[in-house]
């Protein structure tokens, strides 16, 4: 046993040392673009890194990279890279904003940012950049942060309107949060001001809860969302709940549990009702099932009003970013297909964790066309991950630049990786 | 020769990285814990190691890292309350702070339990601190206004 482990641990430091920072023949360090797993003819470089907490990004029409974080650099809570071309780093790397938070888009000439309570927006000048970057408009203000799923993600569409996350301090609204042996709270009375999808307008200033319209419901977190252009239609990615075998072992085992429940994406349309918490989605049995915090035992179907998903991935791997793809960069089977940032699992333990990566699901006609597939691979640095604090980097935004370049960030080192496609 | 020193250098940086939770997960089988200790290992793995993790090393932004903790070698009255009542109350170690809140134990696990996987974790992953008696929880125990020690939470509702 003991030889076994020592045997295993020095593979581990071989292993590691040569593929991920190993020098190349010029004596320099190899970046973590090195051992990313792209299909052939993609190609990843390294615009940024040490950003630290990286969550979604923008990329400006004139190529300006726009990135947020959830914790301040320098004093600066989002940061701008400047003169990314074909290799290396990005010319410039500049700062400003002294908010922590997770969205950021762009739309039309203005630029906007959430922390976890408000949204602003910054005006561009004709050369992407921020015009006033001291004096954002405050747009939304006021959310709930109650610390448990508090990223606000945003997107637009294009009528004016701005859609806001909000994500449920809670894992499946029981009395007491987490708890074995607490039943759930029915009616939940989360469902009034967050597990949602709030509609805002994009260009009224200090907008409350008040002003808002109530878009969509029973969402427990969503961090992955984008507007979908050729369908004209919100699409959302959900975290479905954890801990279905540590809440209720008589009717799950960890394996179960670590598969249970699926990852969810939605097309949404105003009022619809996705189920949470009263209902999750099994991705075997293709149904939505009641939650044993409201009397389910793993078969017992519910949510009879609540919408069906349009698409359904493994358990607990963390959707934080949503792109459809809409350049003409990559071949054209990425045309208007769904890239997707999961950040990767922790609610598996004590199985191995996964879903560090970032996944291609095709679409045809609007809708899922055949099985997704991982595009982008190996941000953790290993496929052996058994905790997620030993992941290298973890996916979580997605952006494309003007010339259909893929932008993925990291929010553990704040890695910015380019990807691009090029067959010559 | 600079060449060569970055290269060990670098090695040397992601063997450390890589190794810094096997090494530990090693450890925990290489020698086994007997005793009082040995219980808390089994309860640590069935009740906490979900949230924190193998190797003790939590989620960034959600669940915090017990391994070289503040919070694991501090007051052991603070420790075995949180075990007890649970905590939601924005835990900040090291710059970084954690989002879930931790459900309160004191209605699942027993005295003697909280003491062996209180003295389990800081005599592993890193801790240093004294082990915990049955005694010493069941005084905290006696301070909490309810037997079963419900998180606040439930006392302040959701809204």
């Amino acid at each position: 046993m003991k030889k076994t482990n020592i045997c295993a641990a020095l593979v581990l430091v071989l292993v590691a040392g040569s593929s991920f920072f190993f020098p190349d023949l010029h004596g320099k360090l190899l970046s973590p673009a090195s051992y990313l797993k792209l299909p052939g003819d993609f190609r990843a470089q390294v615009i940024a890194d040490n950003l630290g907490a990286a969550r979604h990004l923008a990329v400006s029409k004139q190529g300006l990279v726009y990135v947020k974080l959830a914790k301040l650099k320098g004093g600066n809570g989002i940061i701008v890279l400047e003169g990314v071309n074909g290799d290396g780093k990005a010319a410039k790397e500049t700062g400003f904003g002294n908010f922590i938070g997770t969205g950021m888009y762009i739309k039309g000439d203005y630029l906007y940012a959430s922390s976890n309570t408000d949204v602003y927006r910054y005006q561009l000048n004709d050369r992407g950049e921020v015009i006033d970057t001291a004096s954002p408009e405050r747009i939304v203000t006021g959310l709930l942060d109650r610390r448990e799923h508090n990223s606000k993600s945003i997107v637009l569409d294009n009528n004016g309107n701005l859609y806001v996350t909000i994500g449920a301090y809670s894992n499946a609204c029981q009395m007491q949060d987490r708890t074995k042996g607490s039943p759930g709270i029915n009616p939940c009375p989360i469902l009034d001001s967050a597990a949602g999808i709030w509609q805002f307008k994009a260009d009224k200033k200090n907008q409350t809860y008040d002003d808002g319209v109530h878009y969509a419901t029973g969402l427990r977190n969503v961090v992955g969302l984008d507007w979908n252009q050729s369908l004209d239609q919100l699409f959302v990615m959900q975290h479905g709940r954890d801990e279905l075998f540590q809440l209720d072992p008589d009717l799950y085992n960890a394996k179960e549990s670590a598969e249970l429940p699926a990852e969810t994406m939605y097309a949404l349309r105003k009022g619809d009702n996705a189920g949470w918490p009263y209902v999750y989605y099994d991705q075997f049995q293709k149904k939505k099932i009641l939650s044993p915090e409201y009397g389910g035992n793993g078969h017992t179907t519910g949510g009879e009003n609540a919408i069906d998903p349009i698409d359904a991935f493994p358990g607990h791997m963390a959707p934080d970013g949503l792109l459809f793809y809409t350049g003409s960069m990559f071949p054209e089977r990425y045309r208007n297909g769904a890239f997707i940032a999961f950040h990767g699992s922790w609610n598996r333990a004590p199985e191995k964790q996964k879903g560090y990566f970032v996944v291609f699901q095709p679409f045809r006609n609007g809708k899922p066309d055949g099985k997704w597939e991982i595009f982008a691979d190996n941000f953790a640095g290993s496929d052996d991950i058994s905790s997620p604090s030993q992941a290298l980097h973890r996916p979580c935004g997605l952006a494309q630049g003007p010339d259909g370049a893929l932008y993925v960030s990291d929010d553990v080192k704040g890695t910015i990786y380019r990807i691009t496609y090029s067959n010559k | 020769m600079k060449r060569i020193v970055i290269g060990t250098l670098a090695l040397l940086e992601v063997g450390l990285i890589s190794m810094k939770s096997p090494s530990l997960l090693a450890a925990a089988v290489l020698e086994p814990v007997h005793g009082p200790a040995g219980r808390g290992k089994i309860i640590y793995e069935q009740t906490c190691l979900p949230c924190h993790q193998a190797d003790a090393g939590g989620v960034p932004g959600m669940n915090p890292p017990l391994r070289k903790s503040p919070y694991v070698q501090g007051a052991p009255a603070t420790l075995i309350g949180i075990i007890l009542q649970g905590l939601n109350d924005g835990v900040e170690i090291d710059g970084e702070t954690y989002s879930n809140p931790m459900p309160p134990f004191g209605a699942v696990l027993k005295d003697n339990d909280i003491a062996d996987v209180l003295s389990y974790l800081r005599s592993h992953f890193g801790n240093k601190a004294a082990p915990i008696s049955n005694l010493q929880v069941g005084r905290i125990r006696q301070t909490l206004p309810n037997k079963n020690n419900k998180n606040k939470q439930l006392k302040d509702g959701y809204h």
